[in-house]
């Protein structure tokens, strides 16, 4: 609860939201069996609609294996290519040359403008790549300009003087970087990252729509050869096994701001949809 | 035409791909596959007979030609086709690379090697021999129209003035609606199966492609849809390969002429689409 | 470049079809999501537990899962919505649970001084709200906000593969049709694109700035 907008309730004020709360809450289950015995009455609860996932393993092991599978390998092979490829396009964006700076600056701005689909695209249609080089190329793209933001915004929120005593020992620009304002910053801006391997991790379904044989298109072929009958099983258990993995990622994420949060106070946190991280890029 | 339940079809297919993985077998073809065929140095023949595998380009989406099951492989008279080809070459059904080529990308796909040939409902026409070779054809088909059961509006293109009709983007359907259909309102997607649960719910009022596609789905989905009218078209099917490769054209066509000859086409077909359709007369191949 | 101009009605159409798709699901989301963000901050906790659940749920669904389920599987229960309308549900209901998220923490960004000495100085709650809090959260909310309108303006790509014609869509036909300019074709397209996205990230830091500061 807010207490920006609230004070500490009192008595009658705790009784109005004990009904309030009743009331809500009657309503929303209300409208969950509502929904559920529609459903039952289409049938879609019925075992021959969920048998070929009781049957046999094939559908499961197609779901899986094919499936997420594909997703999380495109997803890993992104993240591990965008990360560093942040990084140095963050040290570009802050470099003492203006050229240099510029130039990041552009690449950045572009490449955060443009949807992660277009990149696909343009990858597999104009350069001929194979459907895999262009997802995992197209997720490169983007969140290269997207984690650079971020740690940007993490190299900022460092206090000037680590900058300055790292110069003063004698380090260079690049050693200063390298070794003490990049760890740190990584450190500060864990959550954030971990997000946007989450965002990531979600937009490897864009690859869907280009060909790729992830789990959403795994389903689709399942429904193509079991018939229309599977639609909504099919469905069901393919949402459940993407928000599953996300939820499961998000939840390492939180995990990481409550210890980064006890430890390095100051940390930006994630709500603060730190250069975009949580602004719902699908 | 008898109307089998799809699902039978479908549970047989998982069980044998189920068997067959066990025994290490493919029950599905008979085509003995040639041991250590020769072919002349240089040939594509003698490279994919050396390298011991093929890419082949189909479908995945549609019922009788090329299908893909949840054990990852295709089935349908295209992939039985496919593998009439690689037998001759000497590579046996398990070690052939499957690929889909939606309909946009069959060009594509042969024109930068990403797959050696395209089995997968090829129409020829005159516009796509220009960039790729064709073998075949191996069948012919007809471009017609599926509507909803009960819908009696639409019995031939010419009813479809002011409709939307949905098709594939980049197929011959979908060009000649626009050519020669230009009233039609086409949605277009990347897969004929994208198209099903929009007639279902009146989204679209029909579906326009080749027959025998149309008649996988018609029953695939039993009483649902039907075949409105009659073909209107011609669409032969052929085998896509690189343009130029005239050897390798050559020993394609000589392998469908020999599967004529030998049973093997029948074969292929009853195993396949035969369960739904008629057997047809293969035509004959055109060797240009 | 021929390619662009000879078909510069084609890439103009998709362009408004982005354009009607973008203003209408924000204008959507933004009811949505504020209604929620009021959800999750209120006293009621089952209402808090409702917006809590939307927003976990959407943001850990991938958009294009949303869209199939509007354009292929709501129908299997009845729910039947012509394809631009599917598309604008789909990216409604996605971008409501942002807002909701970028209105709650507007909300709680304001100092909690401020609500105190409101109601201290015995304003009611409406006048706290309308006159102390929700001027203070709105600076603070308005460049999330428009950082999840630049995300919802490149969102509207995922229709490209749920039967939408707009501006993605428009890119991939013509690049089918002209296998030789595929590069400029998708140039143009990209322009489109970024004629929202860039001068909406330039107001987005500009606030941003005045924001900071005055805090």
């Amino acid at each position: 609860m807010s207490l920006v907008l609230f004070d500490a309730p009192g008595p009658r004020a705790r009784r109005r939201v004990t009904i309030w709360s009743a009331v809500a809450g009657v309503v929303i289950a209300a409208l969950l069996v509502l929904a559920a015995v529609r459903l039952n009455q289409r049938g879609i609860f019925d075992a021959d609609r969920w048998d070929i996932f009781t049957e046999d393993t094939a559908t499961w092991e197609a779901l899986f294996r094919r499936g997420l599978l594909a997703t999380l390998r495109a997803a890993a092979l992104a993240t591990v290519i965008a990360m560093p490829a942040g990084a140095l396009l963050a040290i570009a964006r802050m470099s003492e040359s203006r050229w240099v700076r510029s130039t990041a600056a552009v690449w950045i701005e572009a490449f955060r403008g443009l949807p992660v689909v277009l990149l696909m695209f343009f990858l597999a249609l104009g350069f001929d790549f194979s459907i895999f080089n262009a997802v995992v190329g197209g997720l490169v793209l983007y969140n290269t300009a997207v984690f650079a933001e971020i740690l940007r915004a993490g190299l900022l929120s460092l206090p000037g003087g680590q900058r300055e005593a790292a110069l003063a020992i004698g380090l260079t620009t690049g050693q200063a970087l390298r070794l003490i304002l990049l760890p740190q910053a990584i450190r500060r801006m864990l959550p954030s990252l971990v997000s946007q391997v989450v965002v990531l991790l979600k937009d490897t379904s864009l690859g869907f729509i280009v060909g790729y044989v992830e789990l959403l298109r795994v389903n689709r072929e399942l429904r193509d050869f079991f018939g229309s009958r599977y639609i909504f099983s099919l469905f069901l258990v393919t949402a459940v096994i993407y928000i599953g993995v996300n939820f499961a990622l998000s939840r390492v994420a939180v995990y990481l701001e409550r210890r980064g949060t006890a430890k390095a106070a100051g940390g930006v946190s994630t709500m603060q949809g730190a250069a975009g991280a949580d602004t719902g890029g699908a | 035409m008898s109307v089998r339940r799809y699902r039978g079809l479908a549970t047989a297919a998982v069980l044998a791909l189920a068997l067959s993985a066990c025994g290490g077998d493919d029950e599905a073809t008979t085509t003995p596959v040639e041991d250590k065929p020769q072919f002349k140095a240089g040939t594509t023949m003698a490279k994919l007979a050396d390298k011991g595998s093929i890419t082949i380009g189909t479908k995945f989406d549609q019922p009788l030609f090329g299908l893909r099951g949840p054990s990852g492989e295709p089935e349908g008279f295209d992939v039985e086709i496919g593998k009439i080809i690689a037998a001759k070459l000497g590579i046996s059904p398990d070690k052939i690379k499957w690929t889909e080529t939606v309909s946009a990308n069959r060009e594509p796909f042969i024109q930068d090697g990403k797959v050696d040939i395209v089995v997968a409902t090829y129409t020829i026409n005159d516009e796509r021999t220009q960039v790729v070779d064709f073998a075949g054809p191996y069948f012919t088909a007809g471009q017609t129209i599926l509507v909803k059961e009960g819908n009696t509006d639409i019995n031939g293109p010419d009813d479809l003035a002011g409709k939307k009709v949905c098709t594939v983007e980049g197929s011959t359907p979908a060009a000649n609606i626009e050519e020669n259909y230009p009233e039609v309102k086409l949605e277009l997607t990347d897969a004929y199966s994208n198209c099903l649960e929009p007639l279902r719910n009146d989204q679209v009022d029909a579906i326009t492609t080749d027959n025998v596609i149309l008649a996988g789905f018609v029953d695939q989905n039993e009483g649902e849809f039907k075949l409105a009218g009659e073909p209107f078209t011609e669409e032969p099917y052929g085998i896509g390969l690189k343009k130029g490769d005239k050897a390798f054209r050559d020993f394609i066509n000589d392998t469908l002429e020999e599967s004529y000859e030998d049973g093997s086409w029948v074969e292929a077909w009853e195993k396949t689409a035969g369960k739904v359709l008629e057997t047809p007369e293969p035509p004959a191949v055109d060797r240009y | 470049m021929d390619a662009i101009i000879d078909n510069l009605d084609l890439y103009l159409e998709g362009f408004w079809a982005t354009l009607r798709l973008t203003l209408t699901s924000a204008v959507f989301a933004l009811v949505l999501g504020t209604v929620l963000g009021a959800f999750r901050v209120s006293p009621v906790p089952t209402l808090r537990g409702f917006g809590t659940t939307y927003v976990e749920l959407v943001r850990n669904t991938p958009l294009t899962l949303v869209f199939f389920f509007f354009v292929f599987v709501a129908p299997q229960v009845d729910i039947k919505l012509p394809f631009f309308t599917s598309a604008l549900v789909a990216l409604s209901l996605y971008t409501a649970a942002f807002v909701c998220e970028a209105v709650r923490s507007g909300v709680n960004s304001v100092g909690i001084g401020q609500a105190e000495a409101a109601r201290a100085i015995g304003l009611t709650f409406n006048q706290t709200m309308t006159q102390v809090v929700l001027p203070q959260a709105f600076r603070s909310v308005v460049p999330p906000l428009i950082s999840i309108f630049i995300a919802l303006t490149k969102n509207t790509s995922v229709a490209v593969g749920f039967f939408v014609t707009e501006l993605m869509a428009v890119g991939i036909r013509l690049a089918n049709r002209n296998p030789a300019d595929v590069i400029p074709v998708l140039l143009g397209v990209a322009f489109f694109y970024l004629i929202i996205t860039v001068p909406a990230g330039i107001l987005a830091h500009r606030l941003e700035r005045k924001v900071a500061f005055a805090r």
